[in-house]
């Protein structure tokens, strides 16, 4: 079967990445469609008005593109199910005082289950989106998932939420370029979007700073509370908790003989801890909801790897123990400064993703 | 199956007639002249245009001064609301409008934009599950300051007929204008003024095989309306603008051969649409045929299906090659449910999962064969769909 046989659904955004991967797939002879995906935003906010992704200039670039390229063009309406799942999550996560991370959320419940069902529904063979990160079929079979040529555009971390049976339906047509050349190949196909930056931020929050949003969808965490050392004594008063992230040293408003970080939050007293920079770091971690990108966890094993705890970190050698299915221990070569529950602890091998979890609130918050 | 294309969405659109294109083809290149020039050129041009005037004119049974070219349907209800409405206030005759809830956007944000804008007062009158209003609910809504009643001839999206012969004794019995959105129905039912009772008529060339971009409104002599587009003194000063010659040369071509042709194409596109709804509504488990079932335009075909997105529903048959439309169909993945089924009491999710299939001269036996193998698949593949995913 040659790829003119084989049907790929695009998901479109109108940024360079998505649109340089429509463009590849319809160079290679794949039947392509466009689609973009209609997220949720908080409309009644000011500045809020479109979630990021979709703002009718992003839709008309992705609509010119698509055009440009003669492949036909969807807009599928994803809001209430964004909502429901991603934008709750985010809430919810914290109102727990966590820091979750919704673009892992995004892609295990939208991108790689809502969208690739729509697009299996309309007999595609495949579901491709503009992802840094590449797919590999070992001889074994498996599938496995691997960081993007480019290292700083690497986008595995998100995706560790993939298993299997979506690896095999999908395609990262960029995955095997540098970003550098992925503009290049923008204006080699004509698509006048090379020029474009590339996203940042959490898309559903539109303009708004995520403490501007949080105050409209979940004010009783933004109540004030005490800051406090690990030993209970207080020191100050915080603003809200999710005003602050692991590790934070300005913006604190107390003063102390020593700078002053934040090492933990406590939800349930409404409690800010702080200590001094010997105090941050971790050498380890939990992490549950564990992703295994092959479908076997290697329950009981202990292994040598490297782990990523923030989008933007670089992976850091560790011990990873696999208590169960779902849930991983990491003990890092290293102390970390700011592992932050929420966020997604994710395991290589070299360049191999063999999958993600979420990182475990700290068993004791005091401590 | 093989896949091929057929397009069922003749209410959106419908091909230029060759003959129709024939006809105009002179009129761009060779008799381009001005129509209000004084020389020879503009006299051509004029000709053609006043002889188009008269051939709509005997099929409208009205005089060719009553009929005032436009752009196209949107222009022409904007023409009549507006200009009949201001007007009418202006002579201290009032400031009440009649509209439904089953009008094309360009009648009901008219009206909409007079009351909220000019000080206008609106009705909007009740409907059945049809779609359609009763005489006597018009006459229920008539105030003394009553100006003007605007009621849809036969509604896009579902097809329903209004019956307007009956709607018009009301409103020459309390002397208000009568005007109507004929844009659906042009082509294909009586377009006689004195028969329908009507003051002014909105019809749209490219929706019966003519070119797009060229209308008209026919305004019963006696009816003032000030123009929506003020300039020059083209069409009686009703409407400024250099006239379109060879839009209307092609206009009232493509009347001409509606109603000299109407007993065939009217035989023909009843035979498919029926086919269309006896195929879907046996082949489709949960398939509701909408609007009146036989009070509605010969090509007209609409449905709902219990449990399925109509955007989704259009996606799936685009890939299957077939072009139809949808109530709430939304090219920005914003959907909102078709207000003309909220008003005939559907809910919400009903008014989401809409599909119309309008026919043509060109449908045949095997384009309907096809759709209605296609819609089944599709409708289903969504239903499934919907069971395996969040939502």
């Amino acid at each position: 079967m040659t790829t003119n046989d084989k049907r790929v659904v695009v998901a479109m955004s109108g940024g360079v990445d998505s649109s340089v991967a429509a463009a590849l797939l319809v160079e290679q002879g794949y039947e392509v469609i466009g689609m973009m995906m209609r997220l949720w935003s908080d409309e009644a906010m000011g500045g809020a008005e479109h979630n990021r992704c979709c703002t009718p200039a992003q839709m008309a670039d992705a609509e010119r593109i698509a055009n440009h390229l003669n492949i036909p063009f969807y807009v599928l309406d994803t809001k209430d199910v964004f909502r429901a799942t991603v934008v709750e999550y985010f809430i919810n996560g914290h109102r727990q005082g966590i820091t979750p991370n919704p673009c892992m959320e995004c892609n295990r419940h939208i991108r790689f289950d809502y969208l690739l069902n729509n697009a299996l529904a309309l007999d595609a063979d495949y579901l491709a989106t503009g992802h840094y990160a590449r797919i590999h079929q070992s001889e074994n079979g498996l599938f496995q998932l691997k960081r993007g040529l480019d290292d700083n555009k690497d986008q595995s971390y998100v995706l560790s939420v993939m298993g299997q049976d979506q690896l095999s339906k999908t395609l990262f047509p960029v995955g095997e370029y540098p970003k550098q050349e992925v503009r290049a190949l923008a204006a080699k196909f004509g698509l006048n979007v090379e020029s474009k930056k590339d996203s940042q931020d959490l898309c559903f929050l539109g303009h708004n700073d995520y403490r501007d949003f949080l105050q409209v969808h979940a004010p009783e965490i933004m109540e004030p509370g005490p800051i406090v050392f690990r030993d209970g004594t207080q020191i100050g008063e915080h603003s809200g908790l999710a005003n602050y992230t692991i590790g934070q040293r300005k913006g604190l408003g107390v003063s102390y003989k020593d700078p002053l970080y934040v090492i933990a939050m406590n939800p349930y007293r409404n409690a800010l801890i702080v200590g001094t920079r010997e105090q941050l770091g971790r050498d380890e971690l939990t992490a549950s909801r564990f992703n295994w990108v092959s479908g076997q966890a290697p329950v009981g094993e202990s292994f040598a790897a490297q782990v990523k705890i923030r989008y933007k970190a670089k992976a850091q050698p560790a011990k990873v123990t696999v208590l169960s299915d779902s849930e991983i221990h990491v003990h890092f070569d290293e102390p970390q400064r700011d592992i932050t529950p929420g966020q997604g602890a994710v395991v290589y091998d070299g360049e191999v993703c063999l999958g993600g979890g979420i990182i475990q609130p700290f068993a004791n918050p005091s401590d | 199956m093989i896949k091929r294309n057929v397009y069922l969405d003749h209410s959106a659109t419908t091909p230029t007639d060759p003959r129709v294109l024939e006809a105009m083809m002179p009129y761009f290149s060779e008799q381009y002249g001005n129509a209000s020039s004084v020389h020879s050129y503009g006299r051509q041009a004029e000709r053609a245009i006043e002889d188009a005037r008269q051939t709509i004119a005997n099929i409208l049974n009205c005089q060719p001064t009553e009929i005032v070219f436009t752009s196209g349907g949107s222009e022409s209800d904007n023409l009549a609301i507006r200009g009949c409405a201001m007007v009418a206030r202006a002579a201290g005759k009032g400031n009440h409008l009649i509209t439904t809830p089953v009008e094309h956007p360009a009648v009901t944000r008219t009206v909409q934009q007079l009351v909220d804008y000019s000080g206008f007062i609106s009705t909007i009158l009740p409907v059945d599950e049809v779609g359609q209003v009763t005489p006597e609910s018009l006459e229920s809504a008539v105030r003394d300051d009553t100006i003007l009643a605007s009621i849809v001839y036969a509604n896009n999206e579902i097809g329903t007929l209004s019956p307007l012969s009956q709607l018009s004794l009301i409103t020459r019995q309390y002397r208000i204008a009568f005007h109507t959105d004929a844009v659906q129905a042009g082509g294909q039912m009586t377009l006689n003024v004195e028969e329908l009772g009507v003051d002014m008529l909105s019809l749209s060339a490219h929706k019966f095989y003519g070119p797009k971009g060229i209308g008209l409104l026919y305004v019963r002599d006696g009816i003032d309306l000030i123009p929506s587009q003020s300039g020059g003194s083209h069409e009686r000063g009703r409407r400024a603008g250099t006239q379109n010659t060879p839009g209307i040369v092609g206009m009232a071509k493509a009347l001409e051969l509606a109603y000299s042709e109407h007993a065939s194409r009217i035989a023909h596109f009843s035979t498919m649409r029926d086919q269309l709804i006896d195929g879907i509504l046996s082949s489709t488990s949960h398939s509701h045929l909408s609007g009146h079932l036989t009070d509605r335009l010969p090509s007209h075909a609409s449905f709902v299906f219990d449990g399925v997105d109509g955007n989704k529903l259009l996606m799936h048959l685009d890939m299957k090659g077939i072009a139809a439309s949808s109530g709430s169909a939304c090219k920005t993945g914003n959907p909102e449910p078709s207000g003309v089924l909220l008003a005939l009491g559907y809910d919400r999710e009903t008014a989401l999962s809409s599909l119309r299939l309008t026919v043509g001269t060109h449908t045949t036996h095997e384009d309907i064969d096809y759709a209605v193998k296609s819609i089944s698949e599709s409708v289903e593949a969504l239903r499934k769909l919907n069971s395996t995913v969040l939502h």
